[in-house]
């Protein structure tokens, strides 16, 4: 309990010299790139606790996929499209989905007065956990993409474009599911926007573009998973068009910055109300 | 201090915190498919308060007095529709984003750190809270060790108790040193030891740095032991303002008299019946503050003859915050605390 009276404290006295009449000392701010590293470090390190819904569901229902349209695609251009977008949805589903439900969550909950009364950069907060959150895809989008190129018979060779397409296409996504979270007015809300968010990314992505309706693929080239995917789909050909994938990517680079500003704001707006 | 008798502080730098006039009404909300709506709420209503260096000023009530709204303002989270909060010279009502420098504040809930390990809570908070990595890891580890948390340090927050997640929320909160320590219910749910570990680390930081700590309760008996000064709040107004000794001086002359009935009070008795105007009654239960004389009549009454038949139990208690709060015309006078 209580044994200090206040009259004995050090420093009462030199609070009283008048110099003190002035504002005090502000304690230095965190600095941007290390505090995105601690918010960083300490999302990523949830995965322990959640393992199951941030590096398994993802990948079980996009093998899933895969294995329910073997039997409807044959091969060629098709299949280049299923794997191809198969991976991505991994992408939407953690990065778009997983990660607006837990802003909104966060945001409902109060648990964002943490971050708020911390004198942390909005950029630190929303960037690291983005960040954290398209780290979360590698491992499931990997897996995906090798289970899918052995089922229908595909080249590997490429494969590694999926490390620039993760990131990518993970900027992008996380920061459409990070605004979504932070501005959604209701977690419900959140959950809602992000489950439609994946679900378009679902059929616009893995389904074959050709034989869709004009106002269909229309709605597909907004959506910038789309791009990741036509990337990716892209390097099954025998020669790759390079520059085409390199211009797909860059879309998704531009969105991803696009994005993952207005998180920021948004992020700034729900954290003082 | 209160609104009611503001006693004047020499002008001395001494104040850390200063609130003036502080307001801020919550919209009525109109009611939707059959579900009633809810009128305008005034949740703090011209709130004045010092809060001076080195202290524990506690803000006691009920739930919905308007303490956690009160703190949401002080720490800049929430922006008050009139009046001023001023810490240590800085206007927060202007440049809220500059409270997270000088105060370190413990919320209510503990969602941003449920999935990570202790220490990794408390050393992210630090680092968040403008520390170098070491230093972040040199504090974390004392603070851990301050509290008696080291031994589970490695396990996620989502996985203890009630009180122990509490605990390391307190440890996240007092990672990185601030003047101010702004503490919403600290120790809900913690058992004795963490209790006493949480105020040795207060009082260490008051007595080596001059730490000053607002401290949101409705713990009346934490409240006597630890404050030095409280502002007890109903409906978003302070109604009282001092030091709880002297708080308490207010209700000296009274005694409560808490009487419990077998099944229901003997109306019958006409002694009993009498009291029946002055109590506050809550099922088998009825309390009374009574002046000493009167309080040794009634329970010479009901010890004896055919009231005692009918009692189950009784206490003879002296003031406690909870009655300075009756005393003052508290809300509906429901009391302080939940029974």
């Amino acid at each position: 309990m209580s044994v200090v009276p206040a009259e004995v404290l050090p420093g009462s006295a030199l609070a009283a010299d008048g110099a003190a009449r002035g504002a005090a000392e502000l304690a230095p701010p965190a600095r941007l790139w290390p505090s995105l590293a601690a918010v960083y470090r300490a999302q990523l390190s949830r995965a322990r606790v959640a393992r199951i819904p941030l590096l398994f569901v993802a990948t079980f229902q996009s093998v899933g996929i895969m294995i329910m349209m073997r039997g409807v695609v044959d091969g060629g251009g098709e299949a280049h499209a299923v794997v191809a977008g198969s991976s991505v949805v991994v992408v939407a589903f953690v990065a778009l989905n997983l990660l607006a439900q837990y802003f909104g969550q966060l945001r409902a909950t109060g648990g964002l007065d943490h971050y708020a009364t911390l004198p942390v950069p909005p950029a630190a907060v929303v960037l690291g956990a983005a960040g954290a959150y398209a780290s979360f895809t590698v491992p499931g989008t990997l897996v995906t993409a090798v289970f899918g190129c052995v089922l229908f018979g595909l080249p590997l060779a490429n494969l590694w474009v999926l490390l620039a397409v993760i990131p990518l296409a993970g900027a992008a996504l996380s920061g459409l599911g990070a605004a979504c979270g932070l501005l959604a007015p209701r977690p419900e809300l959140a959950t809602l926007l992000g489950q439609l968010g994946m679900s378009a990314a679902l059929l616009l992505g893995v389904l074959p573009p050709d034989r869709m309706p004009e106002v269909v693929r229309f709605a597909r080239d907004l959506l910038p998973s789309t791009y990741g995917v036509e990337a990716y789909a892209r390097t099954f050909a025998a020669n790759p068009d390079w520059a085409r994938v390199a211009g797909d990517l860059a879309v998704c680079a531009g969105v991803g910055v696009i994005s993952l500003a207005v998180a920021t704001w948004a992020y700034r707006r729900a954290a003082v109300r | 201090m209160s609104t009611r008798a503001a006693p004047t502080y020499r002008d001395s730098g001494e104040v850390v915190c200063a609130v003036r006039g502080l307001t801020k009404t919550y919209p009525a909300v109109r009611g939707r498919r059959g579900a009633p709506g809810t009128p305008e709420v005034r949740a703090t209503d011209d709130v004045r308060l010092d809060v001076r260096r080195g202290e524990i000023f506690g803000l006691l009530g009920p739930n919905g007095a308007g303490k956690s709204t009160l703190v949401r303002q002080l720490t800049g989270l929430m922006r008050p529709d009139r009046g001023s909060v001023e810490i240590l010279g800085h206007d927060i009502v202007r440049h809220p984003e500059r409270a997270s420098r000088i105060l370190a504040y413990l919320g209510q809930e503990s969602t941003a750190l449920d999935e990570l390990s202790v220490s990794l809570a408390a050393e992210t908070t630090g680092r968040l809270r403008g520390l170098e990595a070491r230093q972040a890891r040199d504090e974390r580890d004392a603070v851990l060790e301050e509290l008696g948390l080291t031994a589970i340090a490695g396990r996620p927050l989502k996985k203890l108790s009630g009180g122990q997640r509490r605990l390391a929320c307190v440890a996240a909160a007092l990672v990185g040193e601030r003047p101010l320590l702004v503490l919403d219910e600290p120790t809900a749910a913690m058992d004795p030891v963490a209790r006493r570990a949480v105020w040795a680390a207060v009082d260490r930081r008051r007595a080596e740095r001059g730490t000053t700590v607002v401290l949101v309760t409705h713990n009346v008996i934490e409240a006597e032991t630890v404050l030095d000064r409280v502002a007890v709040l109903d409906q978003g107004r302070v109604i009282a303002c001092d030091t709880p000794s002297r708080l308490k001086e207010q209700v000296a002359g009274e005694v409560r008299v808490d009487l419990v009935w077998r099944e229901r009070a003997p109306l019958d008795v006409p002694e009993v019946a009498a009291l029946r105007d002055r109590v506050v009654e809550s099922g088998r239960r009825w309390t009374l503050r009574l002046a000493p004389e009167e309080a040794r009549a009634v329970v010479s009454t009901v010890t004896g003859g055919a009231a005692f038949a009918a009692l189950d139990d009784f206490t003879l208690t002296t003031p406690s915050l909870e009655d300075v709060y009756m005393a003052l015309g508290g809300a509906a006078r429901q009391g302080l605390v939940k029974a």
